[in-house]
């Protein structure tokens, strides 16, 4: 067996940030496996899961909402459940909050235009298992692709998730409407986070940016952590 | 037996769809104030009386077909 920590990157149909979130969980360290949207389980040894970028189901009825209903989410609902370390990326995201593992949920960008660019975000909350390798403030450079990115909840839950560090993630601009210019939320016990911005594909400084690296990286650590508890 | 759902964004929900079909509509010259975009949808299911229909109805809207936070829905039971 591989010393490298199992990191379950799950496919839908119309998944297609899968290849990258797995090749950039490889050069993180990570083993990862590719986990088909209809199997029921998960592999055993999984450390970790990323729901990857994409259009799951063609984005019908709502983003996210059919892909919430496949067999391998109530695999990744368990897994979730026992603590298990998750994180949704952009489509990723919006699936976990279609499944209520996240508060709020995506809404079409305010602008009605599809934003393709580099961001920059900032850290709101360092001490999570998915930033603990950033400092708390630091701004990460990391590229949006995304028409439905625009982050809501109402009122009360927003004003409860702030004062409980549970915004993660902030733009430093508005990019797309988004509440509180909200990029990144982590739920209350802290094992799942989902985020717009893609940090698959922000890991060599050859493209940009690696302050995408410092998440997945983060994420690999907690995958390592998770299967040792496990076992 | 046949029913129609519809489901409409929230009072207070920001709808930029409607907001661009508001927009087109004024550039052809409507005085169009307020548009608002939602969903229709079409279903026939399987159920003993209208009741039966709409208690079915309920759940699907709350279990996939509308979402709380942002929608709200109503269901037209065909003959009820």
């Amino acid at each position: 067996m591989s010393d490298r920590p199992v990191v379950a990157v799950v496919v839908f149909p119309g998944s297609n940030d899968d290849r990258d979130a797995a090749w950039a969980l490889g050069a993180m360290g990570a083993g990862p496996a590719l986990v088909w949207h209809e199997d029921p389980e998960l592999p055993e040894d999984t450390g970790a899961v990323v729901l990857p970028g994409g259009f799951s189901y063609g984005d019908y009825l709502r983003t996210g909402a059919i892909a919430s209903l496949s067999p391998a989410m109530d695999a990744v609902r368990r897994f979730a459940n026992d603590g298990g370390p998750v994180l949704g990326i952009c489509n990723g995201f919006q699936i976990l909050c279609e499944s209520r593992l996240l508060p709020g949920l995506l809404r079409p960008n305010r602008q009605l235009e599809f934003v393709c660019r580099d961001v920059r975000v900032r850290v709101e909350n360092a001490d999570t298992l998915f930033t603990r390798r950033c400092a708390a403030g630091q701004e990460l450079v990391i590229p949006i692709k995304h028409g439905e990115g625009a982050w809501y909840a109402d009122e009360g839950t927003f004003v409860q998730l702030a004062a409980r560090g549970q915004i993660v993630l902030r733009y430093g601009e508005d990019v797309n409407g988004s509440l509180g210019n909200v990029a990144g939320v982590v739920n209350e016990v802290g094992n799942v986070m989902g985020l717009m911005p893609h940090p698959e594909h922000a890991v060599d400084p050859l493209l940009g940016s690696a302050d995408g690296g410092l998440l997945l990286a983060a994420l690999v650590d907690a995958a390592a952590a998770h299967a040792f508890v496990a076992a | 037996m046949r029913a129609t759902v519809l489901v409409r964004p929230k009072q207070g929900i920001l709808d930029p769809q409607g907001d661009a079909v508001q927009g087109s509509l004024r550039k052809l010259g409507f005085d169009v104030s307020t548009v608002r975009v939602g969903r229709v949808i079409d279903i026939e299911l399987e159920a003993d009386d209208p009741a039966g229909a709409r208690a079915a109805l309920e759940r699907m809207c709350a279990d996939l077909l509308a979402n709380p936070l942002i929608e709200s829905f109503e269901i037209e039971v065909d003959g009820a």
